[in-house]
């Protein structure tokens, strides 16, 4: 059984997600089961397929026994495997945290919700795992479709929200397709080890560089990095808490994931993949600052957080352009660290908007007082997104403070310090807020603490220690999982 | 110069079609002819890759006589048509959904002009 | 057991468990106070070790491959951690008196901020490479945040954000000097003498020390950088206290001690021309600072000015390189701060007990509390540098360092600081014991602010009599500022 974990990590969610509308019909409580033990399932098998990879080399999978370049190959080396933990671990918190807040829906629809969250777990991890280049494609659209149906959950504003990044989404993978398309063209295979193979016949071609064009544009739009960032930010204001915690935290850090993979596994970064390289490093640079920026100016808190994504994409892709090995370091830390600091920071929110409706930064005066556990975790996830140390975002700041030194990008460390103090300003502010300002009672009914139910609370508490401990044992995350995921650096 | 233009056609309007879609989505204002233009979009990058499959005096990739032998050369290749059913799927699903949102925003607020939806959003 | 981690971690410990405990006064109390001393007898058990020659290091957690959270105790680290950690005690038990005479809220995260910042605080005492001195560093600005806003008000908040705005600049500023020194001289921690190579070049060196200094002369409210420390003295007294004379300031001070003495090492500085240009900004802080709080009428304001031309002493020592001239900066950090706290602690009684906070409003105030005010005069003289006090053996050092650096001229900087200082402290004595009482109301004050002050205040004249006495302060200091000199090898 354990020489199909490759597929399964995939399958098992996609099966679970098909049976659970059916489930949901008979019986409630056995959906919700179905639902847990799915992402536990997936969890285990995830860490077990890492520690193996870790062990013995990278994993290919050929599904069906097709041997590649044929058939479509799905492979787990140590950066694959790690993104599958991460996001297989992210969801598990979601789950939970999803959990708790529907009880009020009817059991069909709570099914369905789940359901649609196990595709887009399901289309995520086909996304990490994919080996082949049309499979991406095909996973990635599964995940956007999902997504789609997640958030125009959250009432009528997130239905228009979410049309229009469907719009913007279609268009992202109609780019990434036809990329795609001209890389078949000119080598005639979409595997993407075979595709490497052939590099040095193509490179420096016009279609390769057309290729290359098109696929980063695409993945660009799906990673909402500045200036293609506009569908996010209503989308993750208006969608239902939970479906933003794990979008904001996963979503965007798998497309920066397909990005590394094609950029750098697949193009090996030569000839236009290099160009586009460079050029995207000085596009993230402004887009970092900027977001920075707005996010300063944003007064919902949401719409704050996704500006900060935003801004925070731009250091993951100026860590790409710098291409040392301290700012790849540094980047694929921040993809990890990320995704567990918004994941907290959004689920921590979410929290907030149920129990109070407090959802700009002046409503959050003295929320510490009533949600005290929630904002302590919130507290420490904003710290570390500031990059205080010893928390996370510091170490993941330093690796890509000393790539950017060490090659002379002298703007680009000036960029991210700028970046750094205004996300200092937005977030402080907000704490100050929640610590030191009087309590509003407009929002609240009782004069007390006022915590959230406890499966609302574990997740976002679990979220804020991680953030601690990927801080003070960032080593072992590097020198265990990132420094073999980055071997030829 | 025409060498730019012949054998090329469908290139030509595979990228005249992808542009036509692009340039809807961005410049209309009203929402069902901005997925009308995704379609094209999407109907144009199929049309790249059935091209890309296309050959000289080839016939369809279907083996009918087992006797002689196979070439190549005298079949199109399949896997890119292949490949643009999955797409094909894609496109009719992301259409559905897409629709499923129009017509709650249309009982919601009425309209499906993307400016007056947006003023209504904001209220 | 690793000493210097557990010295550290005693407070961070003490803080979760005032946390755990919440709202009751006493227990709390004693948490903090045990703790207290339990940081101190940690710290003051290194002593014979350093004072024999050797050091103490620790690696307890690897932070980055390539660079560790590297722990080191010399004769620098363990003055500033005795001295800080010692004055920690009395804080504390000033700090008991104080909120309760004043009644204030939120004494748990008072106290729990304020162990987590002495834990700052002596991780900075003991950092061994520059990742691990930034760590603490910016924990130090994070955790002393709360007690600056502490009151709550509007002027709190306000104080408080221009403290953040003015530290987090000044940290980013050290994380770019802390990397790129990192890039220059890799896996290197504090050597005395310097570890940056000097064939970096001037184009490389200058800047980066540009960085530093701006990183570390936030806290060391080094001009024109200093803002914040007259804004940060909305916060409760022993806050200002211990933290604004004491832990913060002072841990800005030493940064420049460690950037001057162990990372680029006194002969580099001079080859690059850096030394005279911050010995001048030095100079130039001492002297504008000790003018301009002859204008502050608010007692507090006028110690903050104070501060900022004291600070800028030790500055002074680094800048002009000689043995001399260091070992009278560092023995400095010990004497300054026992003399400032002393008279923060006055400044605290009369305004919880009596509620007056300006210098006007003092006349006759040493016939009601006459232990208060004599303290008051026994800091202040040092501070002038009067002669049989711990200021004067200071500011002697820094004198002959002076001349023997051949810069004679700051002598008369020293000397002109001196009389400005007594400009702008002899009235109040004046008036406090030879003015007209207004109204005479009530006594001395409580015992648990008048004792700590009393304390400090003797030490003020004991460590001027007999330096060495007790802990060894004048002889750390010597053996700390002779191995910046030699440079490398020997006794650290």
């Amino acid at each position: 059984m354990t020489e199909h974990i490759p597929i399964l990590i995939v399958a098992i969610p996609m099966v679970t997600a098909i049976c659970l509308p059916l489930v949901a019909r008979l019986s409630p409580g056995a959906a919700r089961a179905v639902d847990i033990s799915g992402y536990i399932a997936v969890c285990v098998i995830t860490v077990m397929a890492l520690v193996r990879v870790l062990d013995t080399g990278p994993w290919h999978y050929e599904l069906g026994g097709w041997p590649p370049p044929w058939g479509i190959e799905y492979v787990v080396d140590p950066l694959s495997g790690g993104m599958a933990v991460l996001v297989a671990f992210m969801g598990l918190l979601v789950s939970v945290y999803a959990d708790s807040q529907r009880r009020q829906l009817p059991a069909w629809r709570s099914g369905v919700y789940d359901s649609l969250f196990m595709l887009l777990f399901s289309g995520l991890l086909g996304i990490i795992l994919a080996g082949d280049l049309f499979n991406l494609y095909v996973f990635l659209e599964i995940s956007s479709l999902a997504a789609y149906g997640l958030l125009s959950a959250g009432g009528n504003r997130a239905i228009v929200a979410t049309f229009r990044y469907l719009l913007l989404g279609t268009i992202a993978a109609t780019f990434y397709l036809l990329g795609v398309g001209y890389l078949y063209a000119l080598t005639g295979t979409l595997n993407m080890a075979d595709v490497t193979s052939q590099l040095p016949a193509i490179v420096g071609t016009a279609p390769f560089g057309v290729a290359v064009t098109l696929i980063v544009l695409g993945l660009a739009i799906k990673m909402a990095v500045f200036p293609l960032h506009a569908w996010q930010p209503d989308a993750y204001a208006y969608a239902p808490p939970p479906v933003t915690g794990f979008i904001a935290a996963v979503m965007s850090k798998v497309s920066a994931y397909a990005l590394l993979r094609v950029l750098f596994f697949v193009l090996g970064a030569e000839g236009a993949a290099g160009a586009v390289i460079d050029i995207m490093g000085w596009v993230a640079v402004v887009g970092a600052v900027a977001a920075s920026v707005m996010a300063v100016a944003q007064t919902d808190v949401r719409r704050m957080l996704a500006y900060s994504s935003v801004s925070q994409m731009g250091y993951i892709l100026i860590g790409f352009s710098i291409s040392n090995a301290h700012a790849l370091t540094g980047a694929l830390l921040l993809i990890v660290n990320h995704a567990v600091m918004k994941g907290c920071l959004f689920l921590a929110m979410g929290s907030v908007v149920w129990r109070t409706r407090a959802v700009t930064v002046d409503e959050l005066a003295g929320m510490s007082r009533r949600l005290p556990w929630t904002m302590a975790a919130f507290t420490v996830a904003a710290i570390s997104m500031v990059g205080f140390p010893p928390t996370a975002g510091f170490f993941s700041k330093w690796y890509l403070l000393q790539g950017a030194v060490e090659a002379d990008a002298w703007v680009f460390a000036v960029a991210l310090i700028v970046s750094s103090l205004l996300s200092a300003f937005y977030f402080l502010r907000a704490i100050e807020r929640i610590y030191f300002a009087p309590v509003q009672d407009t929002h609240v009914r009782r004069a007390r603490v006022f915590e959230v139910p406890v499966g609302m609370l574990v997740p976002v508490v679990v979220l804020g220690i991680t953030v601690l401990l990927l801080g003070l044992f960032n080593r072992a995350i590097v020198t265990g999982v990132i420094e073999a995921a980055l071997p030829e650096l | 110069m025409d060498q730019a233009f012949v054998g090329h056609s469908y290139y030509w309007l595979s990228a005249v079609l992808l542009l036509i879609g692009l340039h809807g989505i961005l410049a209309h204002t009203h929402l069902m002819r901005k997925l009308m233009a995704m379609n094209v979009m999407q109907v144009a990058v199929i049309i790249f890759f059935i091209a890309i499959s296309a050959k000289s005096e080839a016939t369809a990739p279907i083996a009918i006589d087992h006797g002689t032998s196979l070439t190549a050369e005298a079949y199109i290749n399949p896997l890119p048509h292949a490949l643009m059913l999955t797409a094909i799927v894609v496109s009719v699903s992301t259409t559905g959904v897409a629709l499923g949102l129009l017509i709650r925003i249309h009982r919601r607020y009425g309209t499906l002009e993307e400016s007056e939806l947006l003023e209504r959003m904001r209220e | 057991m690793d000493r210097p981690l557990l010295a550290i971690l005693v407070s961070l410990l003490a803080a979760v468990v005032i946390r755990l405990i919440g709202d009751r006064p006493a227990a709390r109390e004693t948490c903090t106070f045990v703790a207290a001393v339990v940081k101190f007898a940690l710290v003051a058990s290194m002593l014979p070790i350093i004072l024999g020659g050797g050091t103490l290091e620790s690696e307890p957690l690897g932070l980055v491959p390539g660079l560790t959270l590297h722990l080191r105790v010399d004769a620098l680290g363990l003055l500033f951690a005795l001295v800080a950690s010692a004055l920690w005690i009395v804080t504390s038990i000033y700090s008991v008196g104080y909120l309760r005479a004043g009644n204030y809220p939120n004494q748990t995260g008072y106290f729990a901020s304020f162990a987590v910042c002495l834990s700052a605080t002596i991780g900075i005492a003991f950092a061994g490479n520059l990742p691990t001195f930034f760590v603490f560093y910016e924990m130090l600005t994070l955790a002393t945040y709360p007690l600056v806003a502490h009151n709550r008000t509007d002027a709190a908040i306000a104080g408080g954000r221009t403290y953040l705005v003015y530290t987090l600049i000044a940290g980013q500023a050290l994380l770019i000097a802390t990397v790129w020194a990192s890039t220059l001289a890799p896996g290197e921690g504090f050597q005395p003498g310097g570890f940056l190579p000097a064939d970096a070049g001037a184009g490389v060196l200058l800047p980066l020390f540009a960085l530093f200094i701006v990183g570390v002369g936030v806290k060391a409210a080094v001009m024109p950088l200093h803002g914040w420390l007259p804004a940060a003295m909305v916060a409760p007294t022993p806050v200002s206290a211990l933290l604004h004379a004491v832990a913060v300031v002072k841990a800005g001070v030493f940064g420049i001690l460690r950037v001057v003495g162990y990372v680029f090492g006194v002969d580099l500085l001079r080859t690059i021309g850096a030394a005279d240009v911050l010995a001048a900004v030095a100079a130039v802080t001492i002297l504008l600072a000790s003018v301009r709080a002859l204008s502050e009428t608010n007692l507090k304001r006028r110690l903050a000015y104070s501060t900022i031309g004291q600070l800028s002493y030790i500055v002074l020592g680094a800048a002009l390189g000689s043995v001399a001239a260091v070992a009278g900066a560092m023995f400095y950090i010990a004497a300054h701060a026992f003399m400032k706290i002393t008279l923060f602690f006055v400044a605290g009684s009369l305004y919880v007990e009596k509620h007056r906070d300006k210098v006007t409003q003092l006349a006759g105030m040493a016939r009601e509390m006459p232990i208060t005010m004599t303290a008051f005069a026994v800091g202040a003289s040092g501070l002038a540098g009067i002669p049989l006090f711990v200021g004067f053996v200071g500011k002697w050092n820094l004198a002959l360092g002076a001349i023997d650096a051949g810069r004679t001229i700051f002598v008369f900087v020293l000397v002109t600081s001196g009389l400005l200082n007594l400009a702008y402290f002899y009235p109040i004595v004046h008036d406090a014991f030879f003015g007209k009482p207004e109204a005479p109301a009530g006594g001395e004050a409580r015992w648990t602010m008048a004792v700590p002050l009393t304390i400090t205040a003797l030490v003020s004249i004991t460590l001027g009599l007999a330096p060495d006495l007790g802990f060894g302060f004048f002889t750390l200091a010597w053996q700390a500022a002779e191995s910046v000199a030699t440079g490398g090898g020997g006794v650290p």
